[in-house]
C-alpha cells in the first residue's frame, strides 16, 4: 500500500520523461493564457526541482452543469506555506477537498507525496494528509484529550498530551469540548491534526468563525507550529490579510482557474503595518475584486 | 448584615422550592379526608385516605402487595427487554444499513400506526389469556418508540463529524463505536423514556383483561368485592412504579451522557 503511493508520488518526479503528465499541463496553459492580466506562465516553471508535495494536472470538477474547477494545474513545494484566496464559490474549498481525497475530480491528476516517516493513516483522504475544517468538528462525547487521540493507537497518550501542550491547552485535557471557547476548540482541532505528524496540513478557512483578536493569536500559533514541524501547509481563506501574513505564496482562484500566483518575499515575523505588506495586500485584494462574479 | 440577609433569603427560597410542590397534593388529600368524614363522599365511590392507608398495611402484612408488585414488574421488564431489545436491534440495522431501511422501514411505519391496544382481540385469540398475551402487548408497545428513536438518532448524527472521523482513518466498528453510537445515544434514551411510560399503560390494560396475579388482578379482584380501598391502593401503586421508571431513565441519561450540555449546568 505504502509502496504503491510512493511509486505514485515518485512518478511525476522524473519530469522530463513523463510526456503523459506534461500533455495535460500544456492543455491547461491554453485557457489560462487567454485570461487577461499578467499570469505566470505555468506553476511548473516556478517550482524548484524537488518532488512537489502536491502536484495537480488539468483538474476538472463540476457540480451538475456548473463548472467549479477548470483545467487547474498546480505544484506545491514541500515545506512551503501556500494560501489560496478567492471569493466564496470560486472553487477554493473544493480544490482543498480534492487534495484531501474527500472528493474526486471529474478529470485530471492528483499526486500527493507521502514520503516514509509519516504515520498518519489514510482515511477517506490521503495518507500523510490532515485536514482542518472550518468548524472544529470535535466529538462532544469525548474529552479534549480523547478527541486529540482519535484514530491513534492506544499507547499514544504521551504524544497526544505533547500535541495538546503544543497548542497551550494541556490544562484542559479532561474537559468536555462544550465548555471551551471557539478559539480553544480550533486549537484542539489543530492539535488533533498535528498529532498524526502529517506531511501536508490542509486548512479550510479554520479561522473564519473566530473574532479578530483570536485570529491574530491563531496566526502566530499556526506559523510557529509550521516552522517547528516543517509540514507543507495549504490554507484556504477569504481573508487576504491572513493570506499575506502567513503564506510564502498566495494563489488567487477565480472561476475555477489560478488567476494570480504571487510569492510573498516578506521576512518573518511579518508586521502587518509595514508598507510592503500593505502594498502586497492591496495588490492581491485588487485581483480578487477585479472581476464581477 | 447584607450577606446574612441574602443568606436568609436564599434559605427561604429553597424552603419554598421544596415545600410548594407538595402543597397542592396535601390540600387535596386533606379535602378528600374531610369530605369522606363529613359523609359527602360515599366509601363505595372513594374511600377515605385513612382507609386506603389501612388497606395498604393489610396488603403489605399479608405479602400480597409484594407478590403482585413483583409479578407485574417482572412482566413489564420482560416485555421491555423483548420489545426494546428488538427495537434497538432493528433500529441499528435500518439506521446503519441502507438496504435494510428500504426493505423494512415502510412496513414498520405501517404497523406503527396500529394502536397496540387494538390488537387485544387478536392477541387473546393467539395467546389465550396467558403470560404470552401480556408479554406480547407490552413488547409491541415499547418496540416502536425505541425503534424510531434509534433509527432517527443514527440518521441525525452530524455528517460533518462522520466525514472528519473518516478522514482521520476511522473505519467500520471504530467509526460506530467512537462516532455513530455515541451520537445516537441521546435519541435512543429519549426512546427508552417514552417506552417506559407506555410499558405501564399496556401492562395495566393487559392485566385488567385477565390475570390471576399482578397489580391489575389485585384491583379487578377487589372491584368484584367492592373493596374500593384496595382498588385505590393499586392505582397509587401504578403511579409510584411509573414515577420510579422515570427516575431510572433520568439517572441513566445522566450516567450515559455526562458530556451533554443539559447535564453541565452545575460544575
Amino acid at each position: 500500500m505504502n509502496a504503491l503511493t510512493d511509486a505514485q508520488a515518485l512518478r511525476p518526479a522524473g519530469r522530463p520523461e513523463t510526456p503523459r503528465a506534461a500533455e495535460p499541463a500544456e492543455a491547461a496553459a491554453v485557457p489560462r493564457g487567454a485570461a487577461p492580466g499578467p499570469v505566470p506562465a505555468t506553476a511548473t516553471a516556478a517550482a524548484p526541482l524537488a518532488t512537489p508535495a502536491v502536484r495537480l494536472r488539468g483538474l476538472d470538477k463540476r457540480y451538475g452543469d456548473r463548472p467549479v474547477l477548470r483545467q487547474l494545474s498546480l505544484d506545491i513545494e514541500p515545506g512551503s506555506f501556500v494560501a489560496i484566496v478567492g471569493r466564496s464559490g470560486c472553487g477554493k474549498s473544493t480544490l482543498l477537498r480534492i487534495i484531501a481525497g474527500l472528493e474526486s475530480a471529474d478529470a485530471g491528476e492528483v499526486h500527493v507525496a507521502t514520503p516514509a516517516g509519516s504515520d498518519a493513516r489514510g482515511g477517506a483522504g490521503q495518507p500523510g494528509v490532515r485536514l482542518m475544517f472550518q468548524d472544529p468538528r470535535l466529538l462532544p462525547w469525548k474529552s479534549v484529550i480523547d478527541n486529540v487521540r482519535l484514530g491513534l493507537p492506544r499507547d499514544c497518550l504521551a504524544r497526544a498530551r505533547a500535541a495538546l501542550a503544543d497548542v497551550g491547552l494541556l490544562d484542559r485535557a479532561g474537559d468536555w469540548p462544550a465548555v471551551l471557547s471557539g478559539g480553544q476548540r480550533q486549537r484542539v482541532a489543530l492539535a488533533r491534526a498535528l498529532v498524526h505528524r502529517p506531511q501536508l496540513l490542509l486548512l479550510d478557512e479554520p479561522l473564519g468563525a473566530l473574532d479578530a483578536l483570536t485570529r491574530i493569536e491563531m496566526h502566530g500559533l499556526i506559523e510557529r507550529l509550521w516552522r517547528e514541524h516543517g509540514f507543507t501547509a495549504v490554507l484556504v481563506t477569504h481573508d487576504v490579510q491572513e493570506a499575506v501574513a502567513l503564506a510564502d505564496r498566495v494563489l488567487v482562484i477565480d472561476a475555477g482557474v489560478v488567476d494570480l500566483d504571487r510569492r510573498v518575499p516578506l521576512p518573518r515575523p511579518r508586521g502587518r503595518g509595514t508598507a510592503p505588506f500593505a502594498q502586497l495586500e492591496s495588490e492581491v485584494l485588487g485581483r480578487v475584486l477585479a472581476r464581477p462574479s | 448584615m447584607n450577606a446574612a440577609a441574602a443568606r436568609a433569603g436564599a434559605t427561604r427560597q429553597r424552603l419554598v422550592r421544596v415545600v410548594l410542590p407538595w402543597l397542592v397534593p396535601a390540600l387535596i388529600l386533606a379535602a378528600w379526608e374531610l369530605a369522606s368524614r363529613a359523609g359527602w363522599l360515599s366509601a363505595r365511590i372513594l374511600p377515605e385516605p385513612w382507609a386506603v392507608l389501612q388497606a395498604t398495611g393489610r396488603l403489605v402484612a399479608s405479602g400480597e402487595l409484594a407478590r403482585d408488585t413483583l409479578v407485574s414488574a417482572g412482566r413489564a421488564l420482560a416485555g421491555l427487554a423483548v420489545g426494546g431489545g428488538l427495537g434497538l436491534l432493528l433500529g441499528l440495522l435500518t439506521g446503519l444499513y441502507k438496504p435494510a431501511e428500504t426493505a423494512l422501514d415502510s412496513s414498520l411505519q405501517m404497523v406503527r400506526n396500529i394502536p397496540p391496544l387494538a390488537m387485544i382481540p387478536l392477541v387473546i385469540l393467539w395467546f389465550g389469556i396467558d403470560e404470552g398475551a401480556k408479554l406480547f402487548l407490552v413488547a409491541l408497545g415499547v418496540f416502536f418508540p425505541i425503534y424510531l428513536n434509534t433509527f432517527h438518532g443514527i440518521r441525525s448524527v452530524d455528517p460533518g463529524l462522520i466525514e472528519m472521523a473518516r478522514s482521520y482513518g476511522l473505519r467500520g466498528w471504530e467509526l460506530y463505536r467512537h462516532v455513530i453510537l455515541p451520537g445516537a445515544l441521546p435519541s435512543i434514551l429519549v426512546g427508552l423514556r417514552f417506552s417506559l411510560g407506555l410499558m405501564w399503560v399496556l401492562l395495566i390494560v393487559a392485566e385488567t383483561i385477565s390475570a390471576s396475579s399482578g397489580i391489575g388482578y389485585m384491583t379487578m379482584n377487589a372491584r368484584e368485592f367492592l373493596q374500593t380501598d384496595v382498588v385505590v391502593v393499586g392505582i397509587l401503586l401504578y403511579a409510584l412504579l411509573g414515577k420510579l421508571a422515570d427516575l431510572v431513565a433520568r439517572a441513566l441519561e445522566k450516567a450515559c451522557l455526562p458530556w451533554h450540555p443539559a447535564h453541565q449546568g452545575i460544575r
